[in-house]
């Protein structure tokens, strides 16, 4: 396995007046891992992605996505390189269809005349592409392509903004509390669908609040503790405990074991 | 069984559904239906009071009746499918006609140019509520209520208070309100301009990008932004055709009347609003069909109409048009309860 990360974040640091979000913040994501974020509420996770997925732009620092620096000013920045993101609050539009939900945004458009000068959108190839994309995953319960996402459960909702997500991100997924809104069984089938795009190879970012959910899928978790990285542990090495110890200051980490390596 | 061999199962959350639970999911789902309904309905019972309704002469008057009224809807459904709302809308209306009109009249431009101004007129006006909603960030509402005042104001300004009459316009000013035979009936240019803009904005709408993000900012905002839409600039681009499609609607208010006055048309603002309501688009946003707002405004001619040729005192219409709308939005409440 490879040992150059996929995605590298160097001393990033973000302050709005006078609250300092992060400070020297660093994070390494290797290829084909899940990487979770945990941190305290203020511990700079959410700064960290949003800096990573262009919603907010670090004020120093330096972002490399396979070896390659990279800068984002907006959210399409990130998206045009590969980076995908899924967010907790469902983000997908409930009155359209399910078909129309993944590919919102970069609509395909018939070839010839009809596509280029009466700008007409091509649903049959969006619905055929968006019905593989969803058996992909092994999506099995979601029958009708043309569905509206509000006939859809929270769970199903969640699992067509992964199916977008995994649909077009050909570096990185980022995965922002995607179970928060959800009960735990749908939770469970999250957890699943993020295994799934691991068996692809796809590195995976997943921030939650969630011990047990990230004990369940994270190879690597990194604790994030006033604004910077406390500590990078595995759920072998390490017990749940340990890691709501470090991420509340009371257990103390060295500087050296802040860099664990990739486990697979 | 690991985690990954599972079958990935979620719960769809349909269960078994009765009549009405089915019946609400379907209006959910073609919103134009309720209001094709209606107008079935009423069109028969006033066939029935009156046998002189379905005369063509009578159905061509009506369909005249709501020429501008009904292209005035047109961009007010484009807005309220964003969940905004315009209140400005007749009075840009008129504002532009009375430009139509004056450089006609007092300056004596071909008909073409004045035509092209009162569109850009209409643009320009579109551009400033669009601007004060997406830059300055203030409320539909407010913004159009303040923009109504002055657009309004402009009109009578403008217009010195001196209406112009029929021998004082272009002939291409008044070339919307010329009648064209078909069979029996017989309707105007400016009723065909109308329907040309339903069929262009509907297939917009339906088989464009931009219609669909359209209905995802008004559907849900903050998820069409972090789907990548630029919803700033999808409200702007509502505004904007709605002042294009306005200009429009001003040239077929002159046709109508076969004047330009600052008096015409004062109406428009509420009743656009009452033809999009009736027609199934909901004042939330994202739901609704562009087509229903005409059947919307057909219904008020058609209420109008056959309450006049039913023998009843005029004030009985707007007694009517009340209890539509209130209808119109009950139902709506509760279709969109079939979202939960």
């Amino acid at each position: 396995m490879s040992t150059k990360p996929a995605l590298e974040a160097k001393n990033l640091s973000k302050t709005y007046g006078n609250v300092v979000a992060l400070s020297g913040a660093d994070l390494q994501l290797y290829p084909g891992e899940v990487l979770a974020v945990v941190g305290d509420n203020g511990a700079g996770k959410s700064t960290l992605i949003k800096c990573i997925s262009g919603a907010e732009i670090p004020d120093s620092g330096e972002i490399t996505l396979e070896g390659e620096v990279v800068s984002f000013h907006r959210p399409q920045d990130s998206r045009a390189v590969g980076i995908e993101t899924v967010y907790q609050s469902l983000a997908v539009a409930p009155a359209l269809d399910i078909a129309a939900n993944l590919y919102l945004g970069r609509e395909i458009r018939k070839k010839g005349p009809l596509g280029s000068i009466f700008r007409m959108l091509d649903n049959g190839a969006m619905k055929t592409a968006s019905k593989d994309h969803i058996a992909s995953l092994g999506i099995s319960t979601i029958q009708n392509i043309s569905q509206a996402v509000e006939t859809l459960s929270g769970g199903q909702r969640q699992a067509v903004s992964v199916a977008r997500a995994a649909a077009f991100s050909s570096k990185v997924i980022i995965l922002d509390e995607p179970t928060a809104a959800l009960g735990v069984r749908e939770s469970n089938q999250v957890l699943k669908l993020i295994e799934r795009l691991r068996e692809r190879g796809l590195p995976v970012i997943l921030i939650s609040h969630n011990m047990p959910q990230v004990f369940e899928v994270a190879d690597r978790i990194q604790i994030q503790r006033l604004g910077k990285r406390a500590a990078v542990v595995t759920p072998k090495t390490h017990q749940m405990n340990e890691v709501v110890g470090i991420m509340t200051g009371a257990i103390k980490v060295d500087e050296k074991d802040q860099t664990l390596k990739p486990v697979r | 069984m690991t985690l990954s061999d599972a079958e990935i199962a979620f719960q769809s959350g349909e269960g078994k559904q009765s009549p009405r639970e089915r019946m609400q999911k379907l209006l959910h789902r073609y919103p134009s239906i309720s209001p094709g309904i209606v107008l079935l309905i009423s069109a028969g019972v006033f066939w029935f009071l009156n046998p002189n309704f379905k005369d063509p002469f009578n159905l061509s008057l009506v369909i005249q009746q709501v020429a501008v009224v009904g292209a005035v809807a047109i961009g007010q459904t484009l807005i309220i499918l964003t969940a905004g709302i315009d209140l400005s809308c007749g009075a840009i209306t008129v504002f532009t006609s009375m430009v139509m009109g004056r450089t006609a009249f007092a300056n004596h431009l071909p008909g073409w140019q004045s035509v092209l101004l009162g569109v850009a007129v209409g643009l320009l006006c579109g551009a400033i509520n669009g601007l004060l909603i997406t830059k300055v960030k203030l409320p539909p509402f407010i913004v159009t209520l303040g923009t109504y005042n002055i657009f309004n104001a402009l009109s009578l300004l403008y217009s010195t208070g001196r209406d112009i009459g029929t021998n004082e316009l272009t002939k291409l000013l008044l070339w919307t309100g010329s009648a064209v035979k078909i069979g029996s009936f017989s309707i105007t240019v400016g009723v065909m301009i109308m329907l040309l803009m339903y069929g262009i904005l509907a297939y917009s709408l339906r088989f464009t990008a931009w219609g669909r993000h359209v209905y995802a900012t008004g559907d849900d905002i903050e998820a069409a932004r972090l789907a990548g839409i630029e919803t700033k600039r999808v409200i702007f681009s509502v505004y904007l055709v709605a002042g294009f499609i306005f200009s429009i609607a001003a040239w077929i208010l002159i046709g109508r009347t076969q004047s330009a006055s600052a008096n015409n048309g004062i109406d428009l603002n509420l009743d656009s609003i009452t033809a999009v309501v009736i027609g199934g688009t909901s004042l939330f946003g994202g739901r609704g069909r562009i087509i229903g707002s005409l059947y919307g405004a057909i219904i008020v001619g058609v209420f109008r109409d056959g309450l006049t040729l039913a023998g009843l005192a005029p004030y009985y219409q707007s007694l009517a048009v009340g209890i539509l709308v209130i209808t119109a939005v009950s139902i709506d409440q509760w279709i969109r309860k079939a979202r939960n």
